[in-house]
């Protein structure tokens, strides 16, 4: 993988928050790439800047100063219209406590981003039924959120993650509000999504087990970024 | 792309107690604003259906109701002799010389007085409007204190019943037919002979003077030579446009009233909607964080908010209307400010108000649901996920 370009490319990245009339410099100077197909862990101590880092390379903020490619796609450049159409196409999201939407089926969770392409009802169906299986809970697509497990809720917010085929894949502590088995599953599923599906992954997690998973861990302290490469594949 | 309407209906659904507490406010104030509709419609209706297209009412120039009109015998056979006047079956013309007094009888029930429509009729009286008919009893014979009522007076006063006797003009009146006039405003009176009323009243002249027209579009012909000609200080008009205009005052109070109220009603309903809104939107707010973060565009967002005020303000117009269609089964009676006469009418439920009615509630729910609606799609998705 090493001749194909980068699939993110940040330079020069800084971000601040106003708390008050404070500045807080939560990330400061962050050059990164990221290769198609990887699987990378941000990890470090709470308030390092993780999360923000996701959330810009997700397009869900906007950077102080820097370049965010993704796809070859300089993200911080589209206005907020703009920016909402990319992520429908390109990112697919896992949050830490699902976010699925609880007056939803398990299918019409799953859908939801689709309804954002041009496919047919049909095609819909097929794409979240394949989706489901990805995930093996085809059995589960008319249940409701609050009928499923934590894990299982894990597995559908996976699937509407990667029902849309997008460029990269986003999880914020994805195995932290569940318990050992069922992080256990989260975490090999997302390994099978990179080594199957050629996914690539950019999780911020606490956990070291599932950092392990990994190819390449970034530690993150006080806004400044370390590597740690982990395995090499 | 929309967000599904499957998601706006099954969280109104899993919030049903504000979902029924909110919509009931709304369905309060549709009621009452279906309501003051239904009952000026009611009284239009009553009061235009008692009038036919064909008959010629003739009154004393600016004279604004029969009550105040004064028709001299001398001009009354002028009008009479118009040769455009019908001729009815029995071979006479079908022309009446009528007579309208108001008295106060007491009710039933209460005796409380309230004011009555006396007419004296003549023999083509009863032929001039087809909408009446006799249901018991007879006509009063001429030349005789007989008289029949209509089927609103013979229910609702004392004495007007069948074989009953009503005091007035210091005479007894025995009532010997009731007869029913439909839903106009015939209902409300007491018919008896023209010429015995005016004696017993001691009225010189007759109140207006009501002829079919042989051929209808001779009526503007008609009228023209009537109120030009010298002898007389008539005005003529159709009988059905008469009528509409005795409805018009009191329909038009009746409008304004209620919608003063309606309108004070309906800010707290509208109040009401915007705080159940702002409360889904703030136990929603990771669901749009979600929804923002997957691509869905702040108009999407601004438009399931806005979308589901308005089914919620649907639910309250639809329960409003549904409870207000059941006023169609009473019966109302009031003064009629131009006649000073008690008016009996039913409430009416039109297409026109239905949509009127639906329209006003979606207008609540519009104006109750765009603030929250604009605060769920102008929300940051970083703090909205926060949230969650």
């Amino acid at each position: 993988m090493g001749n194909r370009p980068p699939i993110v490319v940040i330079r020069n990245l800084c971000k601040s928050y106003f708390r008050g009339n404070q500045v807080i410099q939560v990330l400061n100077d962050i050059s990164l790439d990221i290769d198609d197909g990887e699987f990378l862990a941000l990890m470090g101590p709470s308030g390092s800047g993780k999360t923000t880092l996701l959330n810009l390379i997700a397009g869900i903020d906007k950077v102080d100063s820097g370049i965010i490619q993704v796809g070859g796609v300089d993200i911080t450049s589209l206005s907020e219209t703009e920016l909402a159409q990319w992520r429908a196409m390109n990112v697919g999201f896992i949050f830490q406590f699902y976010n699925l939407i609880p007056v939803l089926t398990a299918f019409e969770n799953v859908e939801l981003p689709l309804l954002l392409t041009g496919l047919s009802k049909k095609e819909r169906r097929t794409h979240v039924e394949t989706a489901l299986s990805v995930v093996n809970l085809s059995d589960r697509m008319d249940h409701y959120p609050g009928q499923l497990s934590g894990g299982q809720q894990q597995r559908v917010a996976i699937a509407r993650a990667i029902v849309t085929d997008p460029t990269i894949l986003v999880a914020d502590e994805p195995t932290g509000d569940l318990d050992r088995v069922s992080a256990n599953d989260v975490l090999e599923l997302m390994e099978r999504l990179v080594h199957e599906l050629g996914k690539t992954i950019i999780m911020v997690t606490h956990d070291p087990r599932a950092a392990k998973m990994a190819h390449v861990i970034k530690h993150l302290d006080k806004g400044v970024l370390n590597a740690h490469p982990q395995t090499d594949f | 792309m929309k967000i599904p309407i499957a998601y706006n209906l099954r969280n109104l659904w899993t919030r049903r107690i504000t979902t029924v507490l909110t919509a009931s406010g709304m369905a309060l104030v549709v009621f009452v604003f279906a309501a003051v509709l239904m009952l000026a419609e009611g009284l239009r209706k009553t009061l235009i259906e008692t009038g036919s297209n064909d008959n010629v009412v003739v009154i004393r120039k600016a004279s604004e109701s029969e009550v105040q009109s004064g028709v001299e015998r001398l001009q009354a056979s002028i009008v009479e002799t118009q040769p455009e006047i019908a001729t009815g079956k029995d071979g006479k013309k079908l022309v009446a010389k009528e007579l309208v007094v108001l008295i106060t009888l007491p009710k039933r029930g209460t005796d409380k007085p309230s004011n009555v429509v006396i007419r004296g009729i003549g023999e083509s009286s009863m032929a001039l409007r087809s909408q009446v008919k006799l249901v018991e009893g007879r006509m009063p014979r001429t030349g005789t204190a007989e008289i029949i009522a209509g089927m609103s007076i013979a229910k609702r006063f004392q004495g007007g019943g069948i074989g009953e006797t009503l005091r007035f003009g210091m005479r007894d009146w025995m009532v010997v037919g009731i007869f029913d006039a439909g839903n106009t405003g015939f209902s409300s009176e007491i018919w008896g002979d023209v010429d015995q009323l005016m004696q017993a009243f001691r009225r010189p002249a007759y109140s207006s003077v009501i002829f079919k027209l042989l051929d209808s579009s001779e009526f503007q012909k008609v009228k023209e030579r009537l109120e030009k000609d010298p002898r007389l200080t008539v005005d003529a008009m159709r009988e059905t446009r008469y009528y509409e205009k005795q409805s018009e005052i009191m329909a038009r109070f009746l409008r304004i009233l209620g919608l003063s109220l309606t309108i004070i009603f309906s800010l707290g309903a509208i109040i009401g909607a915007m705080i159940t809104m702002y409360s889904a939107v703030a136990n929603r707010v990771f669901e749009i964080g979600t929804m923002r973060a997957l691509g869905f565009q702040q108009k999407s967002i601004l438009t399931a908010f806005l979308l589901e005020s308005l089914l919620l303000s649907l639910i309250g117009g639809i329960a409003g209307l549904f409870f207000a269609s059941f006023l169609q089964l009473y019966t109302v009676s009031t003064l009629n400010f131009q006649t000073f006469s008690e008016l009996a009418f039913t409430f009416s439920l039109t297409f026109e108000i239905i949509y009127q009615a639906l329209i006003f509630s979606l207008i609540m729910g519009f104006i109750g649901g765009f603030l929250p609606a604009v605060r769920a799609s102008r929300m940051n998705i970083v703090d909205a996920l926060r949230a969650s």
